[in-house]
C-alpha cells in the first residue's frame, strides 16, 4: 500500500520547560512573553507521519494548527521537519485560550471534509490543558476507527496495527483505513529542525482560514472558574527513632 | 585517528591518582610546621567540633580529575568572617601551611593538598545576604554554591554573569579566586569586570573590608582586583557584589556542522555580523569530541550524519521576534556562503539544553575514557586548532592516545585534551613542554582560564614577563611573609 495521505494535527502551547505562571485574575496562566513551542505530543504526530512518508507509505502530509497568528511559527517547524503543506485556522490572539477540544474535533471534521486524509494523526493531548479528547471526539463525528494513546503504528493493506499504550500494560489493536489515532511519547524520538530544512519549508505554502469560513461555532461550551497554584509543599518532621514514628503516625490517623 | 570506541574501558581511579609530590618528585614540604592536637583543639574552639573533620577526608584531598591528591588530616570550615580571621591568625602565628577550597572543582589541582597543608573550607559560608532588585546587585557570601546564586537571583529576574559546566558544585568565592571564565565570556565580558566589592581575609589574619555597591568608585587602588585570580595564595576570599545582567527572555540555540576549521571561523564572523548583541555564546567542537559524549554518555547529535567540526551558537535577548529575525537572517548567509554543510535550530527549550549538554558534557565524558591531559590556552584564532593538529601528529605513535580540541571560540579559548589508557610520563615528554611552546611562540596564554594551580604554576614564564613574575612574587611576599596561604601553587617553585 502507498501513497496514503495524512492529516497532522498540531499546537502552539507554552514550552514545557518553562515555570508556569498563574495571572493575577486566576482564570489563566501568563503568557505574554513566555516561550511557547509545539506540544511535545504533537511533535512525536509528526515524526510520525514523517516516518510513513520516508517508507513510501504516505504520499502527502498536511499539517493544520488552530491557533493565533504565532501558530504559524508551529506550522514552519512541522514544516521543516518534513510536512508538505500547512493549513492555519486562525483565531483572534486571547480568544485561543479557550479553544476547546470540541471547536477543535469541528475545525478538523470540517478539515477532513475539505482535505479528505486517509489518515489523522494528532497529539495524544496538549499539555496546556490535558484534555485528551480531540482526537476522540473527532473520530465519533467522523464516525471512523480510532487508536488512542499509540506507541506503535504500523501500515498494512488498508489498515494499521497499533500497540496502545494503557493502565494495564499494552494493547494491540487493528485498525481499518481511514481512522484517526493520537500519538504517545513513546511513539518515536522526533527529528530536530534542521536549518536547511526551515529554510526551505519557508517556501511551503501555509493556506489561511478561520472557523467562519469553516462554518463551525468555536463558542466554547466550558467555563474556567479558578485556576490556582497547588498547595506549597509542607515541611516533613525529623523523628530520631521508630517508636515516635509509630506514634506520629498513630496521631495523625494513618496507623 | 585512534577511533574513541577502542579506548573505551573505563580505568580505575587509582591508577590515575599522581599524589602531587609524585607528580613533581623534586617538589619539597616547604619548612612549616605540623599540626597537633592542641591545632585541631583550637581550630575546634574557633569553629565549632562541627566545623572539624579528621577523618574521610579523600574527596578535600583529591580533585576532581582524580589527578592529583594530598595528604592533609585535618578540614577547618568556619562560618563568618570572625572564625576565618582567627583560623588563619592561628596559622599564621603556628607556621600552619593552608589552602583555601571552595567545591573542589578546579583542573589544575590548586585547590588540593600537597602534602599535610590544612584545607580551610568555604562550605558553610554560604549565605545570600542581600539582593537588591532595582539596581541588580546581589551581596554574598564565598561558600555561595554557583547554581543557588543563580536561582535565587532568577527569582527576582537576573541572572549570574558567569556560567560554567560546574555551576552545581562550585563555589562563587572559588570562581572569583580563580577568576573562572566559562561559557558567557562572550557576552557579559570577564567576572572581574561585574565585581563591585570585594572581604577578604590576609593571612595573618587582619580582614580586608572592601565591600561595596558601587558601580563606579575611582578612590585609590582597586586591590580586590589582586585577589580575583590569586587562586588563594594572597587571602581567603570571604564575601562578595556582584553586578547582575538581566534574565534574558529569548534564549535560542543553533549548531553548524563544518567540513574545516577554515569554515567554522567564516561561520563565527557571520554570526557575529549578524547577531551582534544578541551573542550569548560562541564555542565549537571537533567530531571526536561528539563521538566521545555520543559513545560514552549516550548523548545524540541532532545532525544526521557527523561533521569533522561543530559550532555552537546561543543568542539571549529581551524580545523574541527580534531575536528570530537576526537568526533567520544569520542562518541564510551561513547557508548561502556555504561555511556550513548542515545546522539545526533548537525549536523547544529541551532541544536547546540538549545542544548545549553536548559542549558541556565532553569534559566527563573524556574523564571516564583514561587519563586526560588538559591543555586550556589562548590563541590568536586562526591558530587555534593547528596545535591540536601538530599534538595528533606527535601522539601518533603512542598506543591508545587521541587528541581533541573544543573550546570558547568567541574568547579564542581552545581546551585540547589528550587522552592515553594510563597516566604515563612518556606521552607527558611528548605533550610538555611542546605545548606551552608553541603557545609561547604564538604570544598566547597557557592558561586562559583554569589558572596556574600545581600543575602549570612552573610554567609561567611561557606566559609573562620576568619583571613580572618578579613583581608578583614581590606582592606575595607584602600580602604572605609566612608563605602559609595555598604554597607550591600559582608562583613557580621550580623554573
Amino acid at each position: 500500500m502507498s501513497g496514503l495521505r495524512v492529516l497532522v494535527g498540531c499546537k502552539r502551547v507554552i514550552d514545557y520547560a518553562v515555570k508556569i505562571r498563574v495571572r493575577p485574575d486566576s482564570l489563566g496562566v501568563v503568557t505574554d512573553g513566555v516561550k511557547h513551542s509545539m506540544n511535545p505530543f504533537d511533535e512525536n504526530a509528526i515524526e510520525e507521519a514523517v516516518r510513513m512518508k520516508q517508507k513510501k507509505v504516505v504520499k502527502e502530509i498536511v499539517v493544520a494548527s488552530c491557533g493565533p497568528s504565532q501558530s504559524q511559527e508551529t506550522i514552519r517547524t512541522a514544516l521543516a521537519m518534513g510536512a508538505d503543506r500547512g493549513i492555519h485556522v486562525e483565531v483572534p490572539a486571547g480568544t485561543d485560550a479557550n479553544l476547546q477540544p470540541l471547536a477543535v474535533a469541528k475545525i478538523f471534521s470540517k478539515l477532513v471534509e475539505k482535505e479528505k486524509p486517509d489518515l489523522v494523526i494528532l497529539g495524544k493531548q496538549a499539555i496546556d490543558d490535558d484534555a485528551n479528547q480531540t482526537t476522540q471526539l473527532l473520530a465519533g463525528m467522523l464516525d471512523w476507527p480510532q487508536g488512542t494513546m499509540a506507541s506503535v503504528v504500523n501500515a498494512s493493506d488498508g489498515s494499521l496495527t497499533i500497540t496502545r499504550e494503557i493502565d494495564g500494560g499494552l494493547e494491540d489493536i487493528s485498525v481499518s483505513l481511514p481512522a484517526v489515532i493520537s500519538a504517545d511519547l513513546r511513539l518515536n524520538e522526533p527529528r530536530y529542525a534542521t536549518l536547511p530544512n526551515i529554510m526551505k519549508a519557508k517556501k511551503k505554502k501555509i493556506e489561511k482560514m478561520t472557523p467562519d469560513k469553516l462554518g463551525v461555532d468555536i463558542t466554547p461550551r466550558l467555563k474556567i472558574l479558578n485556576v490556582v497554584d497547588p498547595p506549597v509543599r509542607q515541611a516533613g518532621d525529623k523523628v530520631p527513632d521508630v517508636t515516635t514514628l509509630v506514634e506520629k503516625l498513630k496521631e495523625k490517623g494513618h496507623l | 585517528m585512534i577511533p574513541v570506541r577502542q579506548c573505551l574501558k573505563l580505568t580505575p581511579l587509582c591508577s590515575q591518582i599522581r599524589h602531587g609530590s609524585r607528580m613533581f618528585p623534586q617538589l619539597k614540604r616547604g619548612s612549616f610546621n605540623r599540626i597537633t592536637d592542641e591545632d585541631v583543639n583550637l581550630f575546634a574552639g574557633i569553629v565549632g567540633q562541627n566545623g572539624i573533620k579528621t577523618e574521610e577526608l579523600d574527596h578535600y584531598n583529591t580533585d576532581w580529575l582524580n589527578t592529583v591528591s594530598g595528604f592533609t588530616e585535618l578540614v577547618v570550615s568556619p562560618k563568618s568572617v570572625e572564625e576565618v580571621a582567627a583560623v588563619l591568625r592561628h596559622c599564621n602565628g603556628r607556621r600552619l601551611a593552608v589552602v583555601p577550597q571552595g567545591g573542589n572543582t578546579g583542573l589544575v589541582g590548586g585547590s588540593n593538598p600537597v602534602f599535610d597543608e590544612i584545607v580551610l573550607s568555604l562550605e558553610r559560608l554560604n549565605n545570600i545576604s542581600h539582593i537588591d532588585p532595582y539596581a541588580g546587585i546581589v551581596e554574598c557570601e564565598a561558600g555561595v554554591i554557583l547554581q543557588n546564586l543563580s536561582d535565587k537571583v532568577g527569582e527576582h529576574g537576573y541572572t549570574v554573569p558567569l556560567d560554567l559546566g560546574a555551576r552545581g558544585s562550585c563555589f562563587i568565592g572559588g570562581n572569583l579566586a580563580t577568576h573562572a571564565g566559562g561559557l558567557r565570556v562572550v557576552r557579559y565580558g570577564q567576572l572581574r569586570g561585574s565585581v563591585l566589592g570585594m572581604r577578604v581575609v590576609l593571612p595573618d589574619g587582619q580582614i580586608l573590608d572592601g565591600r561595596s555597591n558601587m558601580r563606579k568608585d575611582n578612590t585609590g587602588y582597586d586591590i580586590k582586583q589582586l585577589f580575583i585570580g590569586s587562586e588563594g595564595t594572597l587571602g581567603v576570599i570571604t564575601d562578595v557584589s556582584l553586578l547582575l545582567p538581566q534574565t534574558p527572555v529569548s534564549v535560542n540555540m543553533a549548531l553548524f556542522g563544518c567540513d574545516s576549521f577554515d569554515d567554522v571561523i567564516k561561520c563565527y564572523r557571520l554570526s557575529r555580523q549578524c547577531l551582534g548583541e544578541i551573542v550569548s555564546a560562541c564555542e565549537f567542537m571537533d567530531s571526536l569530541c561528539m563521538t566521545s559524549v555520543n559513545d560514552i554518555l549516550g548523548l545524540a547529535s541532532p545532525l544526521e550524519d557527523s561533521h569533522p567540526f561543530y559550532y555552537l551558537v546561543e543568542t539571549s535577548g529581551m524580545n523574541m521576534d527580534h531575536d528570530m529575525e537576526k537568526l533567520e537572517t544569520c542562518i541564510e548567509k551561513v547557508f548561502e556562503s556555504g561555511c556550513a554543510t548542515d545546522g539545526v535550530m533548537a525549536a523547544s527549550k529541551d532541544q536547546a539544553r540538549h545542544m548545549m549538554s553536548l559542549r558541556e558534557n565532553i569534559a566527563p565524558a573524556l574523564k571516564a575514557v583514561g587519563f586526560n591531559y588538559k591543555y586550556d590556552v589562548s590563541l590568536p584564532i586562526q591558530h587555534m586548532y593547528s596545535l591540536v593538529e601538530k599534538i595528533r601528529n606527535k601522539m601518533r605513535k603512542t598506543e591508545g592516545a587521541f587528541s581533541v580540541g573544543y573550546g570558547h571560540l568567541g574568547d579564542n579559548n581552545l581546551h585540547l585534551n589528550i587522552i592515553t589508557p594510563q597516566y604515563c610520563t612518556q606521552a607527558l615528554s611528548l605533550i610538555e613542554p611542546f605545548v606551552y611552546e608553541e603557545v609561547s611562540r604564538l604570544k598566547g596564554s597557557i592558561s586562559a582560564e583554569h589558572g596556574m594551580g600545581l600543575k602549570k604554576a612552573n610554567y609561567l614564564r611561557y606566559s609573562k614577563d620576568p619583571s613580572m613574575i618578579a613583581m608578583m612574587r614581590s606582592l606575595k611576599d607584602v600580602f604572605d611573609p609566612n608563605g602559609i596561604m595555598n604554597p607550591y601553587k600559582l608562583l613557580p617553585w621550580n623554573d
